[in-house]
């Protein structure tokens, strides 16, 4: 139990540091990341983990050391839970006409992903973005793209590593459906997130 | 005797074997098309030839919409170029112009001799001899259809030029074959030039028609390749993380425009084919993609939704300086400019359905072209005259053409499921 109020610290502190350094643009966002990426002590994915969280602050960093010095068996039974919630939760996010903002319904399921990609950081996830035939091929692409990296960063905010999280756009170019009316678009316009 | 063996022969090579090209359906054409009958090709002596030149050439002209073709039913003889042309026969069947032609074995290839007449004003208007090995008989008859319509329009042919396009099986979502077609301008003799199971993006030619720039993916990574068509080799430009996207040739054919997100989020971008560097052209948190050259090469089309929704900017090269071309509607992406820069065509929505446009960028003027929808990917012919896009049909996706004007609309209906992105090529001669 201690642990687990240990592991949650550590994810809000974690949360907090992006959130700070974020402030929900973009380019920062991904400045953020970038600095975390390019940290030569950066050896493994679990080094990563302190280095992300060392950018705004130590404390966070200095939390999850000593969880994971404390207490393995612990940590590895959550994990197995946390994983068993991951892999039964939604794999599939779904976006309005043209926009790339998460919807509401998606965050719950998400939530599930970023708690075990939190807690096992060798894991891997790949988000391929999709956008429904209307509009045209490039910038449906480009749109793709945006609604991977809105997923990207809302699994970051929660405390996942960039590193861990891979995302390409194939634009319109791989419908679920092939209905052409709104219930085949709005299949299509999606995320789908794919653990590796 | 020898009359009637040739007209046997005539007889044989209309009912040659079924052709390649895209069937033509002219959806609307001018008021007043010009009405043209071109007699059937003889070919002299033995032999068999598996393309019909009138056939090849009358099909060219009607799907300008500016000619009507009289059917060969109609012809009351069959005469060849060093006969006798009785105008009198062809004023009878409404025929305004008449082209007679035969085809000469020599050598390793043929002599093809051929005459156009102008039947209101009885006279022959020009005569050629063209030769040619067996495998440029198509090439003879588009440059004869090319010959034609500048003698009767005015304007240069666009007969000799090619298209490249992409068709797509599809079994499953993530089991597609993608494959990037060059073709004839009709859509003859058409054969693939990539394969790939990942999707292939945004075909555009190089201004001397050596070279065709895709986006294609090697693996799960995109990237932006240049292929020349003479020699198959391929040459990498960028596979960065991210979007590698939507590449367009200058004018002077050294350098690329493109989109790239390895800074984060979709910019344009001048890629220099010989170096390899790398210009970034816009610095906007919104899509910023397709970006196309102008014909002068001083300014950049794109498409950016740094107004909230797509519409299309210009980019003067020189000092980055971005301005909004269109302000009607919700979305307008994917421009492109006509061949003399005063006007663009793009995809422009209305009451939910996508249609391509036209603008004229002194007076800002824009009609609708297509009645089709989802239609997208417009280009231009080089001679200025016609548009080819990309359009749906039930399930299906096809080819349509439209004149600049929007008076005449053309549907080229395919044997593939799926054909989309084509892209004009410039003049080859």
């Amino acid at each position: 139990m201690d642990v687990l109020k240990t592991i949650k610290t550590a994810g809000y502190a974690a949360v907090l540091a992006v959130l700070a350094g974020c402030a929900g643009q973009v380019k920062e966002d991904v400045a953020v990341t970038d600095a975390a990426a390019q940290s030569p002590v950066e050896t493994t994915a679990a080094s990563s983990a302190a280095s992300t969280d060392s950018v705004s602050g130590t404390s966070s960093s200095q939390l999850s050391q000593s969880a994971s010095q404390s207490a393995v068996s612990g940590a590895e039974i959550t994990r197995e839970s946390l994983k068993a919630s991951a892999l039964a939760a939604d794999t599939l996010f779904f976006f309005e006409f043209d926009k790339s903002d998460l919807r509401q319904d998606a965050l719950d399921d998400l939530d599930a992903h970023a708690k075990y990609l939190v807690a096992d950081r060798a894991a891997r996830v790949r988000l391929e973005g999709h956008a429904d035939e209307r509009g045209t091929r490039a910038y449906n692409l480009a749109l793709g793209e945006r609604r991977a990296n809105a997923v990207a960063r809302y699994l970051v905010i929660q405390g996942v590593n960039r590193a861990q999280i891979e995302t390409m756009s194939y634009g319109e170019e791989r419908p679920l459906s092939l209905a052409r009316d709104e219930s085949g678009w709005s299949r299509n316009r999606r995320v789908e997130l794919i653990y590796q | 005797m020898r009359r009637l063996m040739s007209y046997l022969l005539a007889l044989l090579l209309i009912a040659g074997p079924a052709h390649a090209e895209l069937v033509i359906e002219i959806t609307r054409g001018v008021e007043n098309p010009i009405k043209i009958a071109v007699v059937p090709f003889r070919l002299q002596g033995s032999g068999v030839l598996n393309v019909d030149l009138a056939r090849l050439i009358e099909s060219n002209l009607e799907r300008t919409g500016q000619f009507q073709r009289v059917k060969r039913e109609s012809m009351l003889s069959l005469p060849g170029p060093n006969e006798q042309l009785f105008y009198r026969d062809w004023r009878a069947i409404d025929s305004e112009y008449t082209v007679v032609g035969q085809i000469t074995p020599e050598g390793n290839g043929f002599l093809v001799t051929y005459a156009l007449h102008d039947v209101l004003g009885q006279r022959e208007l020009f005569a050629e001899k063209v030769p040619g090995p067996e495998t440029a008989i198509r090439d003879i008859g588009h440059y004869i259809s090319d010959k034609i319509y500048e003698s009767l329009t005015g304007t240069k042919g666009i007969f000799s030029t090619k298209l490249v396009y992409v068709t797509v099986d599809r079994r499953a979502e993530k089991d597609q074959t993608f494959r990037l077609i060059l073709a004839d301008a009709d859509g003859g003799r058409a054969r693939t030039i990539f394969e790939s199971s990942e999707p292939i993006l945004s075909p555009t030619w190089s201004p001397d028609g050596g070279r065709v720039a895709y986006m294609s993916f090697r693996g799960k990574r995109a990237g932006i390749y240049v292929q020349t068509l003479a020699t198959g080799e391929v040459q990498k430009v960028t596979d960065f993380p991210g979007l590698n996207s939507a590449p367009s040739f200058s004018p002077d054919g050294r350098q690329l425009a493109l989109t790239l997100s390895k800074d984060g989020n979709p910019e344009v971008y001048i890629a220099n084919l010989r170096t390899g560097e790398l210009t970034r052209m816009t610095d906007h948190f919104a899509i910023d993609t397709e970006p196309r050259w102008s014909p002068d090469g001083r300014s950049i089309l794109f498409t950016s939704s740094r107004g909230g929704k797509p519409q299309l900017y210009l980019l003067d090269v020189a000092t980055r300086n971005v301005s909004r071309v269109t302000f009607d509607g919700d979305y307008n992406s994917n421009g492109a400019f006509t061949p003399d820069g005063a006007a663009i065509v793009f995809v422009h929505r209305t009451n939910d359905r996508f249609h391509i446009a036209r603008m004229e960028l002194k007076t800002r003027a824009m009609r609708i072209l297509t009645e089709t929808d989802l239609d997208e990917s417009p280009s231009v012919a080089p001679n200025g005259t016609m548009v080819i896009y990309a359009t749906s049909e039930g399930a299906k996706g096809l080819l349509g053409l439209v004149s600049t004007d929007g008076r005449v609309r053309v549907r080229l209906p395919s044997a593939s499921e799926q054909v989309r992105e084509p892209a004009w090529s410039p003049f080859m001669n």
